[in-house]
């Protein structure tokens, strides 16, 4: 097969995982390995990468697509030609069988300390013959590469690194050091057994686990974080879009008459009119029960957001009673702190600890009744579990008509809803429903937020 | 000037006072090469803006620069008729001159005020233009910019299309506070920039604060990685460690201990929720 059809294929591979690619692009690839010294694997990587994957996440599928795709073209082409290695290798282990696994340990160490692929590719050979020969493989790929590492006593813990002499000096290894050199190993592994068999593997997709960016757990809190921080940004951009329609400003006839009075009735100077952004004003409800424990830390974080955001708002949360939490985040800054002195005192829990909607409803109207008016917004974080109790939805009624707009964000999926105790139904008459529990479908929201009001 | 290799535009880079990483070296050198627009994307203070300027530089060229921010529109970005300058003109006008003979005139060149885009455009020697932070800008202006990037020509309907003289070298950057279109995306290269390794940037450091001593540097670098490792409301960019390695140069640090570390802390951190994450996480971890 042709350099092109493979990248064509290439691409084609891409395209199967989600990687969204234009002919234009792939055009462009072309173009571009026209132009840069293609026979080396770095630049033809780069090159590749530059024209066809153009968000962090799409380099992450490219790297892994990239490395399956071509080397199961290498191999596919190998046993088309007949070229097998098995010869080579012994020739080139001298004395094969006496390498014992502490020598090559050290041999890997050093090797992955330089960095060194080639030499690691070898000792990863190595380790596979030496290992071989033990009689312990499985057969199952994964299970020899790490049945392999434990032989060789390679752990990314920097206590149990080297045993002996001179042990404490050496740098640990790193996690992504190991996942290299296993990287090596199982490639060695699945090229001796595409030789055996003579046959390429069927091509299995990625899956979700390798597609993700590498994340730890406590990454997880820092990247709704940085979500709400984006989400601030939109906040701010958005309403300029919806105004984007009407780009041109307004000329003031007026006041443009007035100035040209100074110009002897020439109109030299346009008087604009000034735009004038839609600035919401919110009020924020949010459940802080324990039946939406896992979602109260998402809405409180864009709680936190929406307050940086918009200066006029109002912020509630919610159990049994309702308590201002305005105060709160315009005194704090910092999430934790606000986090904390929510949990601490906001004194909503009175004697049960169930969300009692009909009495948070009541007790809202009394305290925001005189404030709200039409351009005022509503919104709702709950699940709408009233564990029984009236839903008073004739209250909820009131406060919606006298507020320009009501929402809801229900961080439960949609399946659920109305399903057991959830009384959603009753307040979907006077108000506009999003399942909300993910940043995209918050996003959705916002755009909805941010949108004039349907006249 | 086109550069003829990909080692020709790393070293080109160097000298300018530029380090670049492999795949930076090679999409600049297709940038130049084959004329695409270039999406640079990468957290803030990684090198995108400046990696535009070097490459003015290196490739002797005028580096024009449009910097986006909320609102920005064709007025300022494309190009605006100079409409004082018009009405004078229709003042100035003797009594008699016929219309069409005052509108040919008031929509010619003369009266046209070129703006960044235009003004790249329309230049007789090639230039670098840069479009930074395209992320603050709406959808409505990535769309005008559609025909910019893919034929070089904007058209204006007074005067019909004004075709590039030159070919400029296009850099877009963006700092992903917004998923761009796929249609501007699918028109330039893509380059991920990223914070630059530990040896990379001890490179950097060495370039421009010659004369810190080893020690401190390689300190110094290994702080600002661990820095970065935390999470903060702004990581310390590149500059800002090149900053800081200037900073303990003027005071002739030997090496960085807690001391130094809590005086000049605020060259790399900038917010005071930061700072005392900072001093309590990474302070403590160096020598008394």
């Amino acid at each position: 097969m042709p350099l092109d059809a493979h990248i064509v294929g290439f691409a084609e591979a891409l395209r199967s995982e989600g990687v969204a690619i234009g002919t234009s692009e792939l055009n462009d690839a072309f173009a571009v390995l026209g132009a840069v010294p293609w026979t080396r694997p770095g630049p033809f990587k780069e090159a590749l990468a530059a024209t066809l994957a153009k968000s962090p996440e799409d380099r992450r599928v490219f790297d892994l697509v990239f490395e399956r795709y071509f080397f199961r073209a290498t191999e596919g082409a190998a046993l088309q030609a007949g070229v097998r290695e098995g010869e080579a290798r012994d020739a080139n282990g001298p004395g094969g069988d006496r390498i014992d696994f502490d020598a090559l340990r050290e041999q890997i160490l050093e090797a992955i300390r330089r960095e060194d692929e080639a030499a690691l590719r070898d000792l990863a050979r190595l380790s596979i013959a030496a290992f071989g020969r033990r009689g312990e493989g499985s057969g199952v790929l994964g299970v020899d590469v790490q049945r392999i590492r434990r032989a060789l006593g390679l752990r990314s813990e920097p206590a149990g690194l080297v045993k002996g002499e001179g042990a404490a000096e050496e740098p640990p290894l790193t996690r992504d050091q190991i996942r290299r050199f296993e990287a090596h190993l199982r490639r060695e592994l699945e090229r001796a057994q595409i030789e055996r068999t003579q046959a390429l593997p069927p091509s299995r997709p990625l899956n979700e686990l390798d597609r993700a960016l590498p994340t730890g757990p406590a990454q997880d809190l820092a990247a709704v974080h940085r979500v709400v921080a984006q989400l601030k940004r939109r906040l701010a951009t958005q309403g300029h879009q919806a105004r984007g329609q009407a780009r041109h400003a307004q000329v003031d006839v007026r006041r443009t008459m007035r100035a040209s009075l100074q110009t002897g009735g020439v109109p030299v100077v346009l008087k604009y009119r000034p735009r004038r952004p839609r600035r919401p004003e919110l009020y924020v409800l949010c459940d802080v029960s324990t039946s939406v424990t896992s979602a109260s830390v998402f809405f409180l974080s864009v709680l936190h957001a929406l307050h940086d955001s918009f200066r006029r708002m109002r912020s509630f949360v919610f159990v049994e009673r309702i308590s201002e939490v305005t105060d709160v985040f315009a005194r704090e800054r910092s999430f934790k702190a606000v986090n904390e002195a929510i949990s601490k005192d906001a004194g909503v829990a009175d004697v049960s600890g169930y969300t009692d909607y009909g009495r948070v409803w009541r007790e809202f109207l009394v305290q925001v009744e005189d404030d709200l008016h039409p351009r005022a917004t509503v919104i709702v974080l709950g699940d709408a579990r009233t564990n029984g109790r009236d839903p008073r939805a004739d209250i909820f009624a009131e406060i919606s008509e006298h507020a320009g707009r009501t929402f809801w964000l229900n961080p439960e999926p949609k399946l659920y809803w109305n399903y057991g105790d959830s009384v959603i139904d009753a307040y979907m008459p006077f108000c506009e429903a999003y399942e909300c529990w993910t940043t995209r479908q918050l996003e959705d929201f916002v755009k909805a937020l941010t949108r004039p009001a349907a006249a | 000037m086109i550069p003829a290799s990909v080692e020709e535009v790393a070293a080109g880079l160097q000298k300018v006072g530029y380090l670049p990483g492999e795949s930076t070296a090679l999409v600049a050198y297709l940038a130049a090469r084959l004329g695409k627009p270039v999406l640079v994307e990468g957290p803030a203070g990684v090198g995108k803006t400046e990696l535009a300027k070097a490459l003015a530089a290196y490739l002797e060229r005028d580096l024009v620069r449009l910097q986006c921010y909320e609102g920005l529109d064709e007025a300022k970005a494309l190009y605006e008729w100079n409409y004082r300058k018009q009405l004078l003109r229709i003042q100035a006008e003797a009594d008699g001159t016929g219309w069409q003979a005052v509108q040919d005139d008031i929509f010619g060149e003369e009266f046209l005020l070129a703006r960044p885009l235009l003004q790249a455009i329309a230049n007789p020697e090639p230039v670098v233009l840069l479009i930074d932070e395209i992320d603050k800008t709406d959808q409505e202006f990535e769309a005008m910019l559609l025909e910019l990037l893919s034929d070089f020509q904007i058209s204006i309907p007074e005067l019909g299309r004004i075709e590039a003289r030159t070919h400029p070298v296009v850099l877009l950057t963006s700092n992903n506070s917004r998923e761009l279109t796929e249609a501007l995306k699918r028109r330039c290269l893509y380059l991920w920039l990223d914070y630059p390794t530990a040896e990379r940037e001890l490179e950097i450091i060495h370039l421009h604060a010659p004369g810190l001593p080893e020690t401190v540097a390689t300190r110094l670098v290994e702080v600002v990685g661990m820095v970065r490792e935390l999470d903060l409301k702004k990581p310390p960019s590149i500059a800002e460690s090149i900053d800081w390695a200037r900073a303990l140069l003027l005071l002739g640090a030997e090496d960085i201990d807690q001391q130094v570390f809590r005086d000049t802390l605020s060259i790399i951190v900038k917010h005071r929720t930061d700072l005392d994450t900072v001093a309590e996480r990474v302070g403590v971890r160096l020598a008394a």
